[in-house]
């Protein structure tokens, strides 16, 4: 699961393979910006077929939160 | 040639649907193809129009639930996630008619007001935008008024919302269009329906007196406006308010 969610932060955010994990933050890391946060919501969403709920979608703020939180959805 | 009116294969949501203008939009956009997802607080007049709405290329689903609740536009997004998987249109037409003259407006008719017609609009399109934008595209279009442009005396909790409306849909128009999602607003006039049926002859002259086409419209040419401003026919039209007032001078 977790692999699943980082690829979606490497195609929509650009992040690199090898970025250490928890330093990945919402307008902090390069790319990461509302436009992409939404982008990065949508391909979470279709990779995990499900809809998010609007709380979580705003506590998006971490790939450490994301993962948290796709739990619930996988 | 594929018909760029066409909407076969598209999943649509209409809010307000169970009578007048919203339920023509809803019976227009399945009979050229659309599956539609009809909302409304009239559990009987849902099931009825789905019940009509049998035959052609499209379904009909139903999600009963007042557009002033935060969670109806959750549920509805939802209802399209669980049946279609997508969504292509969102119809934004609910909405209430609130009369009062300034000073006898109580806050609480202020609050409805907005919430029906403006607040339910901001949060169906933040929900389905998510929808539309997992399927590169789509078409808003969001039913505002007449009054919404110009105004009227006694009205101005109602114009508020509608003129809010406009706002709201020129700004996503601007922020959608890189994700292919166009946002449009009809404007109608006067238009045949309860409530204009239920005016007196003299508020009637009143009105017609200010149509240039000297007529009422009626709900199918707002409707054909709405199809057209969804399909291809107008794929490179956004943040547009397109009247349907028979040339009204509010």
């Amino acid at each position: 699961m977790e692999e699943k969610v980082f690829q979606q932060f490497v195609t929509v955010i650009g992040v690199s393979a090898d970025e250490d994990r928890s330093t990945i933050r919402y307008n902090e890391t390069p790319g990461w910006d509302s436009v992409a946060h939404m982008t990065l919501v949508a391909a979470l969403e279709t990779e995990f077929d499900c809809m998010l709920d609007m709380e979580d979608i705003l506590d998006l703020s971490s790939y450490t939160k994301a993962i948290e939180i796709m739990r619930k959805y996988a | 040639m594929p018909d760029p009116i066409s909407l076969k294969g598209k999943v649509a949501i209409v809010t307000g649907a169970t009578r007048g203008i919203g339920r023509t939009i809803a019976t227009t956009l399945y009979w050229h193809g659309a599956s539609v997802i009809i909302s409304g607080r009239d559990e009987e007049a849902l099931a009825a129009l789905c019940g009509e709405l049998q035959g052609g290329a499209g379904e009909c689903h139903s999600v009963l639930g007042d557009i002033a609740q935060t969670e109806t536009a959750d549920r509805l997004a939802k209802a399209a996630f669980t049946q279609f998987r997508r969504l292509d249109i969102l119809v934004n037409n609910a909405g209430m008619l609130s009369e009062g003259m300034i000073g006898m407006i109580k806050v609480e008719a202020i609050d409805q007001t907005l919430a029906v017609n403006l607040r339910s609009t901001l949060l169906l399109t933040q929900a389905a935008v998510r929808l539309m934008r997992r399927n590169g595209g789509g078409a808003i279009v969001n039913l505002s008024s007449i009054m919404g442009r110009f105004g009227n005396p006694g009205l101005m909790a109602y114009s508020a919302a509608k003129a809010g409306i406009i706002g709201a849909s020129t700004a996503a128009a601007k922020e959608l269009a890189p994700a292919g999602i166009r946002v449009n607003v009809v404007a109608p006039g006067v238009i045949d329906s309860d409530m204009t049926r239920t005016m007196t002859a003299a508020v009637r002259e009143d009105k017609l007196a200010s149509i240039g086409m000297n007529r009422i419209g009626e709900p199918q040419e707002v409707a054909n406006v709405v199809l057209f401003l969804v399909s291809d026919m107008s794929s490179y039209v956004t943040g547009q308010v397109i009247g349907v007032d028979g040339g009204m001078i509010a």
